[in-house]
């Protein structure tokens, strides 16, 4: 009786299809985007289909058009600081003191440990900020609502605190080149530590919506996978590149604003595929958490700026009122920009959705002749091509969700 | 492959091409490079040296009546020595640049190139698929040139018959003569940078209007 009940085998139809030209299929094109919920952002992905498999993937950006590089060679590089909160939106800090530490490497600055602290520590909060988006988000492309309003809840007490430190929660504009635009408020630190308290059994908790879960398990496992040569070629970088089990991670192997003395891991993939990128990030969180401990414990004194930077700061307005050298000098920072050396400059940070690059060429004085962004997101999605070639369209949501990217760092 | 050191790199790439001369730079070692053999030295960098990472392929525009007006600089880097170095080559012809393709060697190269062919209008010889990436397709400039304004250009929109119907083209923002204003030689109008008041109705000669 059993016999009468089995489904049709899919496969053994569709080999029937193949074989038969009767069932010849007729190749379907799909514009995915510009402004679907899974593109996170403007991003249009113009598929080709056989039935429900992708046969060709063309990304086409270019919705935003802000000319960030454009814009750079017209203001002075303290006047581009706040452009910088606009690359990776998601975590405005990190960009603000990665920009910064480039053209403080330009100018021959050594910012004091204090600052390095406070990079550290507000490097990873938004760390952890992006990866909650990420991962939030990542939820509710596979069908997962709750995943998404718990990241956000956590997200918010960040952004509270980015508040209180920055004055803004989105565009924190808070790294000035030579320091930080101001000291930690009283207090801060503690609520820092309380929110690392409380964040961490939340963490368990979101990570354990998704983890063992049954539909993101099928959603994710075996989908998008990307070989360590692949990830390496297409100059992948963060999570993406370390899912597919490159441990590579400048925090470690060129460390920058003593990253050295903190003690940390570096998650590594082994497949490749869309959950091992999402056990990274999940796994980054903790560390993060890890450093934010550590640099709180041993929390250095002293200013907030460099003391060579006087040339690049605006001095004290309490000195500008009163001195004339230092009000001329006011005014020259101010409307001529810091004047800095000739040179060539390229540095590069470990931001949440990888390596974030700038490239400055100087010609001396307060413009720089040329910034050149590496977004590490463009990198990123340059993969898709190739990545979502033979995937379900279903599959193509996952894949895009999986590398977290933003496009206002592909999109220039 | 081996790990490098940034003295080996130096005195080894040296010592096989004699050509490259040392590029002056803050950090990273770097060497300028004939365009001809740029393509070689890149690949013997990749195979010999480790440097399996294409970080960025960027140009650089030295202004206009500068020659050569146009550099293309390539920055790798190696995950097992975590190195950084850079590439730079002059373009010859000042009007129509061109450069080597490495996307046979990088993958990575492939965006890299089209973003620098849109935007800075440095072609890319060998390149599979060199289309724009961000600007439309057919569109006649090249924004990050230096003589380009940047406020932007009047121009057509990419569909004609669009353009035709809706009355509307891509026009430029309305800044000319503002203070941040792109010139040719890459200087600002600073005599409008400044911050002025708005409110020009009173001076010293004429009193403030009372507010009530």
């Amino acid at each position: 009786m059993a016999s009468e009940f089995t489904v049709p085998d899919a496969g053994a139809k569709t080999a029937a299809a193949a074989a038969s030209p009767e069932f010849e299929t007729e190749k379907m094109s799909l514009a995915m985007g510009p402004s679907h919920p899974s593109t996170h952002g403007v991003l249009r992905l113009q598929l080709e289909l056989d039935g429900e498999t992708v046969t060709h993937c063309d990304p086409v950006l270019g919705y935003l058009h802000r000319g960030d590089e454009k814009i750079a060679e017209n203001m002075t590089y303290n006047q581009f600081v706040p452009y910088t909160d606009r690359l990776d939106y998601l975590a405005p800090l990190a960009n603000n003191h990665a920009y910064a530490h480039t053209v403080e490497q330009l100018a021959g600055v050594e910012v004091p440990d204090r600052v390095k602290a406070i990079r550290v520590l507000t490097t990873e909060m938004a760390r952890v900020s992006s990866h909650l988006m990420g991962l939030g988000a990542y939820g509710l492309d596979v069908g997962a609502w709750t995943v998404l309003l718990y990241t956000f809840g956590e997200r918010e007490k960040l952004y509270t605190l980015f508040e209180e430190l920055t004055g803004a929660r989105f565009t924190t504009s808070y790294s000035r080149i030579g320091g930080v635009s101001r000291d930690l408020p009283e207090g801060w630190l503690e609520k820092v530590s309380d929110f690392c308290d409380g964040f961490l059994p939340m963490l368990e908790e979101i990570l354990q919506l998704l983890t063992r879960n049954k539909i993101f398990l099928d959603r994710t496992v075996d989908v998008g996978v990307i070989s360590k040569e692949d990830a390496i070629g297409y100059g992948l970088s963060g999570p993406n590149l370390r899912g597919s089990g490159v441990k590579c991670d400048l925090r470690k192997d060129r460390p920058y604003w003593g990253y050295e003395q903190y003690d940390f891991d570096v998650p590594v993939g082994s497949k490749g595929d869309c959950y091992d990128r999402y056990l990274c990030r999940g796994e980054e969180m903790r560390q993060s958490i890890r450093i934010i401990r550590q640099v709180i414990a041993n929390f250095p004194a002293g200013d907030h700026f460099a003391k060579d930077a006087v040339r690049i700061f605006a001095p004290k307005k309490d000195k500008v009122l009163t001195s004339m050298e230092e009000l001329i000098n006011n005014f020259m920072i101010v409307t001529e920009g810091p004047q800095m050396p000739a040179g060539e400059v390229y540095f590069e940070a470990e931001n949440p959705k990888g390596t974030l690059g700038f490239f400055v060429v100087s010609k001396g004085g307060g413009v720089p002749w040329r910034l050149k962004i590496r977004g590490p997101s463009f990198c990123n999605i340059s993969i898709l091509p190739k990545l979502c070639k033979d995937e379900l369209v279903s599959d193509v949501v996952s894949i895009l969700g999986s590398l977290d990217f933003v496009m206002g760092e592909c999109d220039r | 492959m081996t790990a490098p050191a940034a003295a080996d790199v130096t005195s080894a790439l040296q010592a096989k091409f004699p050509s490259a001369t040392s590029r002056p730079s803050v950090d990273h070692p770097a060497f300028n490079v004939p365009m001809s053999e740029a393509k070689t030295v890149l690949q013997w960098l990749r195979d010999e040296q480790g440097f399996d990472f294409m970080n960025d392929v960027t140009g650089i525009d030295w202004a206009e009546g500068a020659s050569p007006r146009f550099t293309t600089v390539w920055h790798l880097y190696s995950t097992t020595g975590h190195l950084y170095i850079r590439v730079a080559a002059d373009n010859a012809d000042d009007e129509n640049p061109v450069a080597p393709s490495v996307v046979d060697l990088w993958p990575a190269a492939n965006w890299h190139e089209r973003e620098c062919w849109d935007l800075m209008g440095i072609k890319f010889d060998g390149h599979p698929d060199l289309r724009r990436i961000l600007m439309w397709e057919g569109y006649p400039h090249h924004p990050l040139r230096k003589e380009f304004p940047l406020a932007g250009i009047e121009t057509e929109l990419p569909d004609l018959e669009v353009a035709a119907e809706t009355q509307a083209k891509a026009i430029a923002a309305p800044m000319a003569g503002g203070p941040f204003v792109a010139s040719s030689k890459g200087e600002m109008n600073l005599t409008e940078a400044e911050p002025r008041a708005k409110d020009e109705s009173w001076n010293e000669k004429k009193p403030k209007p009372h507010a009530d």
